[in-house]
């Protein structure tokens, strides 16, 4: 073989072990998923080989399903939405401010990454149980006698998540603050805009692609999770990811979990594809390498 | 409202959300030395009673061991798969290449109950039973994306003359490799290896998927003990994973500048 033949041929050679595994743990799976989806659901085995439109039909027209689909899409965006309001001033402060300790602020910043997720979602039982930090300083003050219920709210899931999610936001935000050009600010001040109108009108649009980039991340992951609103979460709380997980484990019932999870799938992805189509992942991939 | 104002204000939101970020940890690892019965406030003294516990709790010397196997497994096979793609789409031009990079990066973004429904229904199908293998195989599935971005990120700063050096100087391409790229890529491949440990290590949603039903991991297994009650051994166990998960990059990161300094 000549050098250049061998050139053109190493490279894929060096892909192929993950090219095979891909194949095999990704995409073929999920081939499976969408073929099961329209199969029809036995006791007995994982399904009949049936085809049928029923799985589907009864997603589409079963009012419970929407339910809870619609009580994801709320629960993450109302989490994306406590990110980026809480994660710009951070954002903010990092890209802007001089202080001694920066690189000590970022690096915490991290941390959360390397801090194992489950702790981290349990972690709200110590603050919000029933004797956590809130309902036993406010017994202690005589305010309570009583402990308050705290958990298993769809507002503890929103903070659970809002706590997993915000170093995402704040870091994509970051990095997009802290590439702007401050000369653009500077010269909006010199023609005479008052500083918060220069906030709003030129450092706060330049810095959507950040922001964009940080809530597609907060949303999908979020809309995705199982474990938070499991642990966090009620009853009355169920994500979609809780209902696949039952559909399968529990009820054993493959093909309506398969078009419960290509649902969630083409969804979530869908959203990806579209913002990849019109924005770019670019910044979501280059604030993950971070 | 004056910009001194306004820069506090942005300033004292700056330490709220650090402070809501890790207070609760903070309590999980302040709690974990409580004494009290039940867990929670307020701190009574200080013991070592819930970690006397732990150590003696053989469920969770399995579990520990299974994630502890299972993590160094996968940062293995993860991290060889993984450095390979990166310095093919870092080191070759052809056709597609920005394609291939971004769509292997992709499945970060799908949510991992699909991931876990996928890999769990194909196997059914192929009348392969929940097992070991089947969690290895979906570990290395979850990591690999994560170790190809962090690798290919290191190896864009990595100069390639010193192997062109060694390769005209009569080396061969496998000496060149073991001798020279090597060493030099071993940064990378460090931060490939550790990512992809702690990622396995943490990963619950698609592992409660994968695992046979007498296999926990330490993350499964607390999901399972947070069902019965919260015992403060939890937090015990919690304050040693984040003592483990936090020192691995820094041991990691001093070993990488330890080694690059004795070549230089």
């Amino acid at each position: 073989m000549n050098t250049m033949a061998k050139r053109r041929f190493k490279p894929w050679l060096m892909l192929s072990p993950t090219l095979l595994a891909y194949l095999f743990l990704l995409t073929i799976p999920a081939l499976f998923v969408a073929v099961y989806s329209f199969w029809l659901g036995s006791a007995t085995t994982l399904a009949t080989r049936e085809w049928t439109l029923d799985n589907w039909a009864s997603l589409f027209a079963d009012p419970f399903y929407w339910a809870i689909l619609w009580q994801t899409a709320r629960i993450a965006l109302l989490a994306t939405l406590g990110c980026a309001l809480l994660g710009y001033p951070v954002a903010y402060f990092l890209a802007r401010s001089r202080i001694k300790n920066k690189s000590l602020l970022m690096l915490l910043l991290l941390l959360p990454f390397w801090i194992s997720y489950i702790i981290r979602t349990l972690s709200w039982i110590n603050i919000l149980g029933a004797d956590g930090l809130v309902n036993s300083m406010l017994r202690s003050m005589g305010i309570i006698h009583a402990p308050l219920q705290l958990l298993y709210n769809e507002a503890a899931v929103i903070m659970g998540l809002m706590q997993y999610l915000l170093p995402f936001m704040i870091l994509n935000v970051y990095v997009v603050l802290d590439g702007l050009d401050r000369n653009v600010e500077a010269s909006a001040a010199t023609l005479g805009a008052a500083p918060f109108r220069v906030f709003l009108e030129v450092t706060l649009p330049l810095s959507m692609p950040g922001l964009a980039a940080g809530s597609l991340l907060c949303f999908v992951l979020g809309g995705g999770t199982y474990v938070t609103p499991m642990i966090l979460g009620g009853p009355r709380n169920a994500m979609f990811a809780q209902l696949i997980y039952d559909t399968i484990i529990v009820q054993l019932d493959w093909p309506m979990g398969a078009a419960m999870s290509m649902l969630l799938l083409v969804l979530l992805t869908g959203l990806v594809m579209l913002y990849n189509r019109f924005v770019g992942l670019g910044q979501v991939y280059k604030s993950l390498a971070a | 409202m004056s910009g001194n104002m306004r820069w506090n204000a942005i300033r004292i939101s700056t330490i709220a959300v650090y402070l809501f970020l890790f207070l609760p940890i903070v309590a999980v690892i302040l709690l974990s030395f409580n004494p009290r019965q039940y867990g929670g406030f307020p701190i009574e003294g200080f013991s070592l009673h819930w970690y006397m516990l732990l150590f003696q709790n053989d469920t969770i010397r399995r579990a520990a061991h299974t994630s502890l196997v299972l993590g160094a497994q996968t940062a293995v096979v993860s991290s060889v798969l993984g450095v390979l793609a990166s310095m093919a789409l870092m080191r070759f031009d052809f056709r597609g290449k920005r394609f291939i990079g971004s769509m292997l990066i992709m499945p970060i973004l799908i949510p991992e109950v699909v991931l876990g429904v996928a890999l769990l229904l194909f196997l059914r199908w192929l009348s392969v039973p929940r097992s070991y293998p089947l969690l290895l195989m979906g570990h290395v599935l979850i990591t690999l994306p994560f170790v190809i971005l962090v690798v290919q990120a290191r190896l864009a700063g990595m100069r390639t003359d010193y192997e062109e050096a060694a390769r005209s100087l009569g080396a061969n391409a496998v000496q060149a490799f073991f001798m020279v790229t090597l060493p030099l890529m071993l940064p990378a491949v460090l931060a490939g290896m550790v990512f992809a440990f702690t990622i396995s290590f943490d990963d619950i949603t698609a592992t409660l998927f994968w695992k046979s039903a007498g296999t926990e991991t330490i993350p499964t297994e607390i999901f399972a003990m947070l069902r019965n009650s919260i015992s403060p051994q939890i937090n015990a166990l919690g304050t040693l994973m984040i003592a483990l998960t936090i020192s691995l990059p820094l041991v990691a990161g001093l070993l990488a500048r330890r080694f690059a300094r004795g070549r230089a």
